[in-house]
């Protein structure tokens, strides 16, 4: 059976309540593992708080960040310092010159654009064939969709094909993902892929970017994060105090 | 000779803060489908309001078997009605209705 994800839950942290209302139905609805992006400051206890309510409702939690920085070298400096802290690294690509380092970066793990404006989406031929390079993620969040009608939401469709399009002709990974804020506009995994489908990703293709995709990524990650990994396909398998006759 | 038609049976199921009436649902999906299909697609969907319980905000739908993925990305795509929020899940799809009240009934046997 499929273990679908959405890494891109967007609750007030703050807000424990509503936190609890929102994974709740992210479960009901058929997601077992969750991302909520989180400030760059979060205090471990802030952490293990979240950790808990999704522990109690039944759910995985994934802890990401998003970065806005407005230039290459504030994303470098600040995926120095955060890449460690957290599971995910989205960034949102405001600038060509960002989208570029962030999509040949091998740290970073999805790529985030403008919804608002056709003129912030910078996924084109060269940013895909970076990103296909270091394993970077395209992210399509659902939930810009489902709000504005008419001439907005025909010009937002008609950029996410042309950039399912791209990626597709690059192998560059999709991955859906609720963006949701609100209670209201989360979908379940299987309504998401329908919804994708409007812009030209076939429902199995758009079901792996809901489950395979992000999992890879995640699994990929806490693998790293451990501390028993040295390199890729090298971890420590024992310690000094696990061999007494040494 | 005609071809029997393919029909497929959606079970939806309203998330709201109030309840709300079976008339307005059906105005929801309806514009939902002209909206994103047009006139050309809402024909094509053979779309029928089945049942509606508005106490338990659940209802039944029926579609044409090619109209599945059509209704489906309409009905995920209703954020509101009368100016309220609201979402609506389709909690399963069926050939026939009696397939599909069974196995809402045996989920909401599993819930409780």
């Amino acid at each position: 059976m499929r273990r679908f994800v959405d890494l891109h839950l967007q609750p007030s942290v703050n807000d424990s309540d509503q936190v609890e209302r929102m994974v709740s139905r992210s479960y009901e609805l058929g997601y077992r593992l969750v991302g909520i992006p989180l400030p760059p400051n979060v205090t471990r206890d802030e952490v293990s708080q979240l950790k808990g309510i999704c522990k109690d409702v039944g759910i995985d939690l994934v802890t990401r960040v998003g970065l806005t920085s407005k230039t290459p070298g504030q994303l470098l400096h600040e995926l120095r310092r955060l890449r460690r802290r957290f599971e995910i690294i989205s960034v949102v690509c405001t600038s060509k010159a960002v989208a570029r380092q962030a999509a040949k970066d091998r740290r970073v793990d999805l790529l985030s654009f403008s919804v608002t404006s056709s003129r912030g989406r910078f996924f084109d031929h060269a940013e895909a064939e970076l990103a296909s390079r270091a394993s970077s993620s395209l992210e399509v969040d659902v939930a810009p969709l489902l709000s504005p009608k008419g001439f907005s939401r025909i010009r937002l469709l008609s950029t996410l094909r042309k950039e399912i399009a791209i990626a597709k002709k690059f192998g560059v990974p999709v991955t859906i993902s609720s963006g949701a804020t609100d209670l209201y506009l989360i979908r379940g995994p299987y309504d998401c892929a329908t919804l994708a489908s409007l812009f030209g990703m076939a429902t199995p293709i758009a079901l792996r970017a809901l489950s395979e995709t992000p999992l890879t990524i995640v699994e990929r990650n806490r693998e790293k994060l451990s501390p028993d990994f040295v390199a890729p396909g090298i971890r420590l398998v024992g310690r000094k105090k696990d061999c007494p006759n040494a | 000779m005609s071809q029997r038609v393919r029909r497929r049976y959606l079970a939806l199921r309203v998330l709201s803060e109030q309840p709300i009436n079976k008339r307005d649902v059906e105005d929801a999906v309806w514009n939902a489908v002209l909206q994103l299909f047009g006139e050309s697609g809402a024909s094509q969907a053979n779309l029928t309001f089945i049942e509606y319980n508005s106490e338990k905000s659940w209802g039944i739908v029926r579609c044409s078997h090619k109209a599945l993925e059509m209704v489906r990305a309409s009905v995920a795509s209703v954020t509101e009605i009368n100016g309220k929020p609201v979402a609506i899940d389709v909690l399963g799809v069926s050939g026939t209705l009696k397939a599909l009240r069974k196995r809402m009934l045996l989920q909401s046997k599993a819930m409780t």
